[in-house]
């Protein structure tokens, strides 16, 4: 294995941010390692049952999965799934030998295994070849409570264009995998939104291969649920590539919200870029996010940014942030990371009151703001418009906090 | 028309050693229509009483007060303030990431009013009071202060103040950092507000560069937390001429 090389991006200057700290800390439980040498299997038992001491599960809260990492069955109620599909999309539901299934990479903890084990039917997305499906296709997942596994491909036929929406609300337990296939010359963009009920638990292994000249933007936007922990990788299966993979949550009281990025540069001349952005409120507030960058000695010509920012809104509220970039070669156009996490900037709220401005009002326009650039890059209004109403209505909880606390 | 009192002023701010007074007394009447300058020498307190009037978290006052049209705004929140009819055209402006400034200027303005602008007639507001400040219209949908250069910034301040029409603006050090066609055109600015006669302006500043483009009825010499002398304009040549070596005797330099 080859060393690995962390290389620090220049510090992001801005009011009351604090730089991050760099992958373990001395007298952390588990070793550094290379992001390539991480065990994958189909088989859950490949995995022993985590403890909460490995590298991948540390910040998780077991005790709260209710035995997705640890064999539980399926059993209640399972969720509905309603598709509303663009013109020209295919979507099928399919058995579990289905051969084209299980062909984008190999689950990488015990959670995905088990639902690579434990799914009954797959939901099979396609955008045909050479379709330019400018509409959303969106698959709306209603939890009813019960605990589950489920299995989704989708899959960009070469030179298509298409718009796949996950979108999960109601209460339920669940681990899934979500297969991305872009091929050749492809642009694809899924948008995976967890807008669930404040009990639900939800784990999700989103794993891209992005062939030659194809595009995936991938966005995670993760707003209710107990327990959030998504782990969307990307690969690259010819150069010419890009991946662009957006972020947006926002954690209330007692929610943990995880998200664990992985990106793979074994294939030269691909692009990557990370921009991830979450606030955080209330008490026991927890968000995570890792963010793993791979330039392997073959990925030549290589270009990559990783960025994580997150706001602090309130008082007992936590975010970690692990930026990891790994190089192999020398011969990149560019490799960097930032992460800074940050409590509200009183200049900023001064300035704006000193224009008349409330401070309920000010405080509104620079979360607004904080998130406004990432909305933006969405590129689909229908999400764009649901962002923003559910940001409004975090922000009126916010205000409560605020009021609670004066 | 509006009047300003500020009386006897004591103000101070937390420092690693304690509470350490900055201004020591301050008093000084300003009237609609009047300029008054502040000068002095760096440290003196000039932007400390600048940020006290707008109610900077920072700053605490002992006592005193500071009665608008002979309602005390120290009492008042930062935005009450504002809303009472306050500017404070900054020093060093801040950045809000991800906020137009057309954005901001129309909230600051229905926040000021009470009401929104009518939109035609503020669209057109906006375009000639940025072209008289010679800003490109490209900084209307830029984000607040976000990449803008220390003269665009002050720019971006005196737009502010042309457009939410206060009746007392502060201006603090305005002049900093500017080239001297920066200075002209920021200067212009501030006296099409103050024509009308119906704003009374506080300019704080450290040297007399800008007062050669805004005339001051009344000349004030800030040193060590107080007033220290006061005239007309022509005390500003003299300090232009002089410095401000006489006032810093030894008993008041490093107190």
């Amino acid at each position: 294995m080859a060393a690995s090389t962390d290389i620090t991006a220049p510090a992001t200057a801005q009011h009351g941010f604090v730089a991050h700290s760099h992958g373990n800390a001395p007298g952390d439980p588990v070793p550094v390692q290379s992001r390539a040498g991480w065990p994958a299997s189909f088989d859950p038992a490949d995995f022993p049952v985590p403890t909460g001491r490995e590298e991948n599960w540390r910040f998780t809260p077991l005790a709260r999965l209710r035995g997705l990492h640890a064999g539980a069955e399926a059993s209640g109620a399972p969720s509905t799934v309603t598709i509303d599909a663009a013109d020209g999309v295919r979507t099928e539901l399919v058995d579990r030998d289905d051969a084209r299934l299980g062909r984008v990479g190999v689950p990488e903890d015990r959670a995905a295994a088990q639902a690579w084990a434990s799914f009954a039917k797959a939901l099979v997305v396609t955008v045909p070849a050479e379709l330019d499906a400018t509409a959303p296709t969106t698959v709306t997942v209603e939890g009813q409570g019960g605990l589950g596994y489920a299995h989704v491909l989708v899959v960009a036929e070469h030179h298509s264009r298409g718009i796949v929406v996950l979108d999960h609300r109601g209460s339920a337990t669940v681990s899934a995998n979500v297969e991305i296939d872009v091929a050749d010359g492809a642009d694809l963009t899924v948008v995976s939104i967890q807008d669930w009920a404040d009990d639900a638990v939800h784990l999700s292994a989103q794993r891209a291969v992005v062939g030659r000249d194809a595009k995936l933007r991938h966005v995670v936007v993760s707003l209710g649920g107990d327990v959030v922990r998504i782990s969307p990788t990307a690969s690259f299966a010819g150069p010419g590539a890009q991946v662009e993979l957006v972020g947006l949550y926002f954690a209330d009281a007692g929610q943990h919200l995880e998200h664990r990025l992985f990106v793979d540069h074994a294939v030269p001349n691909c692009t990557s870029n990370v921009v991830y952005k979450g606030a955080l409120q209330g008490e026991s507030a927890h968000t995570v996010w890792i963010g793993d960058v791979l330039i392997r000695a073959a990925a030549e010509g290589t270009q990559t940014y990783e960025l994580n920012r997150n706001l602090v809104l309130t008082d007992g509220a936590r975010a970690d942030s692990v930026p990891n970039l790994e190089i192999e070669t020398g011969e990149i156009v560019g490799a960097g990371h930032a992460s800074a996490t940050g409590r509200f900037d009183d200049e900023q709220l001064f300035y704006l009151q000193a224009r008349g401005i409330t401070e309920a009002q000010a405080r509104r326009l620079v979360v607004r703001g904080f998130f406004n650039e990432l909305i933006q890059k969405i590129g689909v209004p229908q999400i764009e418009e649901r962002l923003n109403a559910a940001i409004e209505a975090e922000l009126e909880r916010s205000m409560a906090l605020v009021g609670a606390g004066a | 028309m509006s009047v300003l009192e500020i009386r006897d002023l004591h103000v101070s701010v937390e420092t690693e050693q304690g509470a350490k007074e900055i201004l020591r007394g301050v008093t000084l009447t300003v009237r609609a229509g009047e300029t008054h300058a502040i000068m002095g020498p760096n440290g003196s307190g000039k932007s400390t009483l600048a940020y006290s009037i707008a109610g900077h978290p920072k700053y605490t006052v002992t006592s005193g007060t500071v009665p608008l049209d002979g309602v005390d705004v120290l009492a008042m929140s930062v935005d009450e303030r504002a809303r009472a009819g306050l500017f404070l055209a900054m020093q060093y402006p801040v950045e809000i990431p991800g906020v137009t400034n057309s954005n901001f200027l129309r909230t600051a303005k229905t926040a000021i009013d009470g009401e929104a602008p009518k939109l035609r007639t503020w669209v057109k507001d906006v375009r000639s009071a940025m072209e008289g400040l010679k800003m490109d219209s490209s900084f209307a949908e830029r984000n607040v202060n976000e990449g803008f250069s220390g003269g665009e910034k002050k720019r971006n301040e005196i737009l502010q103040m042309e457009l939410l029409k206060p009746r007392i603006a502060v201006l603090d050090e305005t002049d900093s950092g500017l080239d001297v066609d920066a200075l002209k055109v920021v200067s212009e600015g501030v006296n099409r507000v103050l024509a009308g006669g119906e704003v009374g302006a506080l300019l704080i500043t450290h040297d007399t560069r800008i007062l050669r483009y805004i005339q001051p009825d009344f000349v004030h010499v800030f040193v060590d937390g107080r007033i220290v002398e006061q005239g007309g304009p022509e005390l500003a040549d003299r300090l232009e001429a002089e410095g401000y070596d006489r006032f810093t005797t030894p008993a008041t330099t490093g107190a």
